[in-house]
């Protein structure tokens, strides 16, 4: 169904927060007034050249935007088959996409007058964004954590506090980043009115899948233009890794209005197919269950639940793509087939990051692995003159504990 | 928005068990409680006991809430309620039955108080008919606002459910009228910003957001979130048609190490309750 007018790909969401049927704003109704708020500043910033004005300022010298767009000429070698690019966004302060995000949505912070910002964080990368930003900024920061994801992200950890934010654990449910949210969003029910939940990806409710989708956007329009400059023509495939789905998005969108783009999202697959043991929400093929569309944490969309409603548990290697529902947008541009939506296991995501390192000198983040490892798997199948771009959305140091058990 | 007046209070569903419960209060000109119980905790049978004796009590309408694993609005002591009651294997359509099971049992106005996720899972009208075939009395969805809310409404409303929808201290005064034409039984207005969970005292703007509200509104207006004690409740009758209290009560189940001495102390705190709310403040005045 790629036949889908550009026009209406460039329509999403709707006035009301929809992607199709997904999205739109499901809250206590104590938040309901601060979204409104938020949407209606955001609306105001995106209208005000000084606001792109402070936030391009911030991406160039700050976060040290543009990223280069590498060609991986070993890995293209290696693997034989397509000619590989890879959009660094690994090379960004912080190490990964998400100050992208930040630095937008810290400044609309302090635009509304707050003084603080609450964030969750899977992996640590979003939370170390949060952190860096506040700090840049003058913001107190409070940052909720998953005690099992901060046994595995112990370093990111101790760089929130070297920021001087606080960071608190959170032992209830699995103990990860659907935990950490419900924490956050509980603080920020309560410190509605002097706090801005800086939410880390294209999930919650509306305008958080929309504002979060247009700050990372910068990614796909730089790495269009580099690719025209590079090979004089549009690629012919996207990878990104999809947890909730920022890096994604951010890469996808400066594209969907190009049919002969094709854009692949890779999902945690974990370490089996049942309920529990994955992260996979959109992939079709490959028997995982326990997938429907329902409603968690402000937003309609794919949702990995029992029969009764009650959200599962999730298992991935990398702590950022440990999640059991996808952005609204993610699962609309499956619904509709514009994008294509595939799964890879934690050995898989293991083996690729250790591919990576010794063939092109990169290691990276376990989330960006498993965009590398579908990538591996596809790519020696392609033609030598298909073009493709793999976003690798962070670099693993962070993940050295977990990768040095394979080295 | 302009102050308009409350059209619900012609809604033909207002003559279901809610709206005849405060009609009565009003006549007398009494506070009314509305007690918060998480159906399964620690078993659906527990809860049964614990649902009679909090009638027989002098609770005027039951919350039976059905549990959720990522309850976002609520706080350590209804999250903890909500897992236990999970451990014990509850799911919506067992809740159901306990309200069929109730209904034999008791006349109390039963208001069934869940996430949208679960209720969406089982579908709306699937979920309507069972509640409505159960005895229930009303819907209330806590993270379900009235602009997502028109489906369900047209669902629930077609099985003569009450839906109660909540107001917060952050709604503006053009939300309270939306809030207000979205409602029947009563409007839930929350007391503070932040979680459910008991507090030491009440919030000091409260008495002038219940005016606010009143504007909005003819519905019995209920204040919840913080109410936990006689002495909240005994000054809660100039400002509110009714006290919810939740957390407190689910604190009594959890200190007990049975069903019945569960029921015991919740009987004994919802008397004090009730004493608070018939000796308090009168409604009389308003």
């Amino acid at each position: 169904m790629s036949s889908i007018a550009p026009s209406v790909l460039g329509s999403v969401p709707d006035v009301r927060g929809r992607y199709g049927p997904y999205g739109g704003r499901y809250v206590p109704e104590t938040l309901v007034a601060p979204l409104e708020e938020l949407d209606r500043v955001y609306a105001e910033a995106s209208a005000d050249p000084r606001f792109h004005a402070e936030l391009d300022m911030l991406l160039h010298d700050f976060a040290g935007r543009p990223t280069p767009l590498q060609f991986a000429e070993h890995l293209t070698e290696h693997l034989g088959g397509a000619r590989i690019y890879i959009k660094r966004e690994d090379l960004l302060h912080t190490g990964a996409h998400k100050i992208n995000n930040c630095l937008g949505q810290g400044l609309l912070a302090v635009r509304m007058g707050k003084k603080r910002v609450i964030a969750e964080t899977g992996a640590g990368q979003h939370g170390v964004a949060t952190a860096t930003v506040a700090a840049r900024l003058g913001l107190a920061c409070t940052v909720y954590m998953g005690t099992e994801d901060m046994d595995r992200q112990r370093l990111n950890v101790n760089r929130m506090r070297l920021l001087g934010t606080e960071v608190i654990g959170v032992e209830s449910g699995s103990r990860t980043l659907k935990d950490a949210i419900n924490e956050a969003m509980r603080d920020w029910v309560t410190n509605v009115r002097t706090s801005h939940y800086l939410l880390g990806s294209v999930l919650g409710a509306h305008p958080y899948p929309q504002i979060v989708r247009d700050f990372h956007k910068v990614i796909g329009e730089e790495a269009r233009e580099q690719i025209l400059g590079k090979e004089n023509r549009l690629p012919d495939w996207l990878f990104a890794c999809v947890g909730g789905g920022s890096n994604a998005i951010g890469l996808f969108n400066a594209f969907l209005a190009d049919a002969t783009v094709k854009m692949l999202g890779v999902e945690a697959g974990g370490r089996g197919h049942t309920l529990g043991e994955h992260a996979v929400r959109l992939t079709a093929a490959g028997g995982f269950t326990g997938a429907r569309p329902g409603v968690l944490q402000g937003t309609y969309s794919y949702v990995l639940q029992t029969g009764d409603g009650q959200i599962a548990t999730t298992h991935s290697i990398s702590a950022g793509l440990d999640y059991p529902a996808v952005g609204p947008e993610h699962a609309w541009l499956s619904d509709i087939g514009r994008a294509e939506y595939t799964a890879v296991s934690d050995e898989d995501a293991i083996n690729a990051a250790k591919t990576l390192a010794r063939v092109e000198g990169i290691i990276p983040a376990l989330e960006s692995a498993h965009a590398v490892a579908e990538l591996i798997r596809r790519a020696p199948k392609m033609k030598k003159d298909e073009l493709v771009i793999v976003n690798l959305s962070g670099r693993g140091d962070k993940d050295m504990e977990t990768l040095s058990r394979y080295v | 928005m302009s102050k308009t007046a409350a059209p619900q209070a012609q809604d033909p569903i207002a003559v279901g068990r809610i709206a005849r419960k405060f009609r009565e209060l009003s006549a007398r000109g009494e506070l009314g409680l509305v007690a918060y119980v998480t159906a399964g905790d620690p078993s659906l049978d527990a809860t049964e006991q614990i649902v009679l004796t909090a009638a027989e009590s002098g609770a005027d309408v039951i919350e039976l809430g059905v549990p959720f694993s990522d309850p976002v609005a609520d706080g350590p002591t209804i999250q903890r309620a909500s897992d236990r009651a999970l451990r014990a294997g509850t799911t919506p359509a067992s809740v159901i039955d306990l309200i069929r099971s109730l209904r034999g049992r008791t006349q109390v106005p039963l208001v069934l108080f869940s996430y949208f996720n679960p209720i969406l899972q089982m579908g709306l009208q699937k979920f309507a008919d069972a509640a409505s075939a159960s005895g229930a009395d009303g819907v209330l969805a806590t993270d379900l606002t009235p602009e997502e809310a028109s489906d369900y409404r047209a669902a629930m409303r077609a099985r003569d459910l009450d839906t109660i929808f909540l107001a917060a201290p952050t709604s503006p005064d053009e939300r309270l009228a939306k809030i207000a034409g979205s409602s029947s039984g009563f409007l839930y207005l929350i007391s503070r910003t932040g979680v459910t969970g008991t507090r030491d005292a009440l919030p000091e703007d409260l008495p002038a957001l219940a005016r606010r509200v009143r504007r909005f509104t003819k519905l019995p207006v209920a204040v919840g979130f913080g109410i936990s004690r006689p002495e909240h409740v005994s000054v809660l009758g100039g400002i509110a048609d009714a006290a919810v209290v939740g957390s407190a009560i689910v604190d009594e189940i959890e200190k007990s190490v049975s069903a019945k001495e569960a029921a015991l102390n919740v009987g004994s705190l919802i008397r004090s309750l009730k004493d608070a709310a018939r000796s308090g403040i009168s409604r009389r005045g308003l």
